[in-house]
């Protein structure tokens, strides 16, 4: 290597690196009403996290040997694995179905897929009471084969891989990195399928967890749990690249273009969770004819047991389908909202509520477990908008298109 | 045969292969003659006191806070077993007066908490008892979630806690002794044997004393059997067991959904790439007809 080799080299690292510490820094105005909320509360949740690995989990949390997993689990994991699920959703429909309409939301869908599993899995590792070990499953010789969280380990490291992977062309892009961006745009498609794939498993594997406590989880609520999960991890998801999305138009800058289909796109995705709000529907009033449980109905689990089904399932299901017939974006964003809310409320009746629902004494988070919780959420936020504020995710990234045209055209004359 | 009943044999036979493969090299046994080999502990309740002696070598062997035996007052509720006592002995008011029965790990045959374990931190020795090992465990407490008896126990207080439970004296038999409670019964309401031995002995004693006992070994094939064997003069709910485990064994439970997971591994990649070729071409030809 030559000395101007060396300078052209030092003088590109020296750019980039420039480029990143720019780009590290905020933007906008920093003392927003927004930021001084949650910056407050990620800074309370710091401090409670020093608690509790300096202190044990005894100290910060209300968990107990009847309790073992509370909100960190039962909310965080269960939850935002589930609400996260717009990320192998979307790619489906858009990859595998071939439905281009949705493709402006593929990146949005994607990028909330793949920090809901950095953010809310890694807050598993707060939840951990040895987290150090935390490498055991995926190396050495200690593979528990018999274990169904062996493959969720398994399943939420590859899938985190493959939603890297996908949203990779928008970091390319961001970088002006243009040969690598050809690179991982051709691996797009094997990332997705073989996320679908996963998801798959590991969305409904989280309900066969609870396979293991037959005498601990309410009846009603012990049946056909890895099907019933899997299926409420659509139209989770969906709710929440609806929510997302209609939170994303209102606060970032989004291409005018894109305003243009985005009603198209809601009533499609609306559409798409009425179909799968009713076939869960269905699968649930048939565990329960399976089960014969009806008469468990008539107890107070089973009035809770209702409000689920019937608050949380059947009323959005009912007004999505009145929301894509008269093409009411407003109603389909604000029923998507509670169907959120009520696939959240489903992991925490399997894992918390229903979970030795006749025990003595009852678990109820401590304070400190809720701020946690919400310093995850606040942290996910920031990483999110930090993202979606330089990174091609809301907006087309222009530049090369014409250059690609242009190549193209001279491939084709050739 | 249903599809279901098929998966059933499926499974207990190719348990029985994994475990028999455990035994000894050479001989393939059943699953059956490999239980009865292990270790294992027969309590009868009939002939318990109540004195404590057990708690307190259990403390004195595992280092554990040594409990005041004396102190009475214990018995006013029904005691679960915690970080630091392993094995609690709770009085029971029965429809045949008090009775004492202790209660610790039951050390399954085909353990739950093993089953669950993701880094096989909890493990069903060849011998027998089921043990913990600190090297593997992350601490993610699915084996108190599993555990039909609720046994396996947590250090929330401890910034490097662990899971505290009976190891039926592991390191002990490992010397050829016998468990510290065992030793210390003064009653001989513990006995220490392999569990086809002390399962012939539970079964002997019913069929002498017809009167004494109901006709019913607990843990002969609660949860698919365990290692511990409770014999009791009163129907065993009225000592605080679970009488709604069932008979099969807990890793069962998973079983099936984990047969499914492979299947699904290797159809969904192939099934997703057909459909995403097919409308690809579909697509296409929407496009063409639009051309035109």
């Amino acid at each position: 290597m030559n000395t101007a080799e060396r300078k052209n080299l030092m003088s590109e690292v020296g750019n980039f690196v420039r480029f990143i510490i720019s780009e590290l820094k905020p933007k906008g105005k920093i003392l927003t009403p927004f930021n001084v909320i949650t910056g407050a509360i990620i800074l309370a949740g710091g401090v409670l996290i020093v608690i509790r690995f300096v202190k044990g989990l005894g100290a910060t949390t209300n968990l107990s040997q009847d309790f073992p997993w509370g909100i960190w689990i039962g909310f965080d994991v269960m939850g935002g694995v589930a609400i996260a699920a717009g990320g192998y959703v979307i790619p489906f429909m858009v990859y595998i179905l071939g439905l281009e309409k949705y493709h402006p939301i593929v990146r949005p869908a994607v990028l909330t897929g793949f920090l809901g599993y950095c953010f809310y899995g890694g807050a598993l590792l707060l939840d951990l009471g040895r987290p150090w070990h935390v490498i055991n499953p995926l190396i050495g010789n200690s593979f528990g084969l018999s274990s169904v969280l062996f493959l969720i380990a398994w399943h939420f490291f590859l899938y985190t891989i493959c939603e890297f992977v996908e949203f990779s062309p928008a970091i390319t892009e961001w970088l002006g990195w243009k040969r690598i961006r050809q690179i991982v745009g051709g691996l797009t498609v094997g990332a997705v399928i073989f996320g679908i794939t996963l998801s798959t498993l590991h969305q409904s594997a989280l309900g066969a967890l609870f396979l293991m406590a037959p005498t601990k989880v309410h009846p009603l609520w012990y049946t056909n749990l890895p099907v019933l999960f899997f299926v409420s991890s659509i139209f989770g998801g969906l709710s929440m690249v609806i929510v997302e999305s209609s939170i994303s138009h209102k606060v970032f800058q989004v291409d005018p273009e894109h305003h243009a289909s985005f009603d198209d796109i809601v009533v499609g995705l609306g559409k798409a969770a009425a179909g799968t709000l009713f076939l869960y529907f269905t699968l649930k009033i048939i565990s329960i004819a399976h089960g014969n449980h009806w008469h468990l109905l008539n107890t107070s689990m089973g009035h809770w047991y209702l409000v689920e089904l019937i608050g949380f399932v059947v009323i959005p299901c009912l007004l999505f389908t009145y929301g894509v017939r008269t093409r009411n974006v407003k109603l389909i964003q604000t029923v998507a909202f509670f169907t959120v809310v009520g696939v959240l409320l489903n992991r925490l009746n399997v894992s918390i509520i229903a979970f030795k629902w006749d025990a003595a004494n009852r678990y109820v988070p401590s304070w400190m477990e809720i701020v946690i919780t919400l310093a995850v959420i606040c942290a996910e936020m920031w990483a999110f908008r930090w993202v979606v504020n330089r990174m091609p995710v809301l907006t087309e990234h222009k530049g090369w298109e014409e250059e690609d045209n242009v190549v193209q055209m001279k491939k084709e004359v050739a | 045969m249903r599809r279901r009943d098929f998966l059933k044999t499926a499974a207990i036979s190719g348990g029985a292969l994994l475990t028999g493969g455990l035994a000894s090299a050479g001989t393939l046994k059943s699953a059956q003659d490999v239980f009865n080999e292990m270790a294992s502990v027969l309590v009868d309740t009939t002939r318990c006191i109540g004195c404590r002696s057990c708690e307190e070598a259990c403390a004195e062997a595992h280092g554990l806070p040594v409990p005041d035996i004396d102190d009475e007052s214990v018995f006013e509720r029904h005691r679960k077993t915690d970080p630091n006592h392993w094995t609690v002995v709770n009085r029971y008011e029965t429809e045949k007066g008090t009775v004492y029965a202790k209660k610790q790990c039951m050390h399954c045959n085909q353990p739950a908490c093993a089953s669950a374990c993701l880094v096989k931190a909890m493990y069903k020795t060849p011998e027998g008892p089921v043990i913990w090992r600190g090297n593997k465990c992350m601490g993610c407490r699915y084996c108190m979630i599993s555990c039909p008896f609720d046994i396996p126990k947590f250090e929330y207080d401890s910034p490097n806690p662990r899971i505290r439970k009976c190891i039926m004296c592991y390191e002990r038999l490992e010397k050829g002794e016998q468990p510290a409670c065992v030793e210390a019964c003064p009653e001989e309401a513990i006995v220490f044997g392999k569990r086809g031995e002390l399962l012939e002995e539970a079964k002997r004693r019913i069929y002498n004393n017809p009167d004494k006992y109901v006709h019913h070994v607990y843990g002969e094939h609660e949860v698919g059997g365990t290692g511990w064997l409770y014999l009791a003069a009163v129907p065993f709910e009225q000592l605080g067991f679970p009488t709604n485990v069932g008979t099969r064994p807990y890793p069962e439970l998973t079983k099936e959904f984990l047969y499914g997971v492979s299947l699904v591994l290797l159809i969904w990649p192939a099934f997703l790439l057909g459909i995403s070729h097919a409308r690809r071409e579909e697509v296409k030809k929407e496009e063409v007809k639009k051309a035109k």
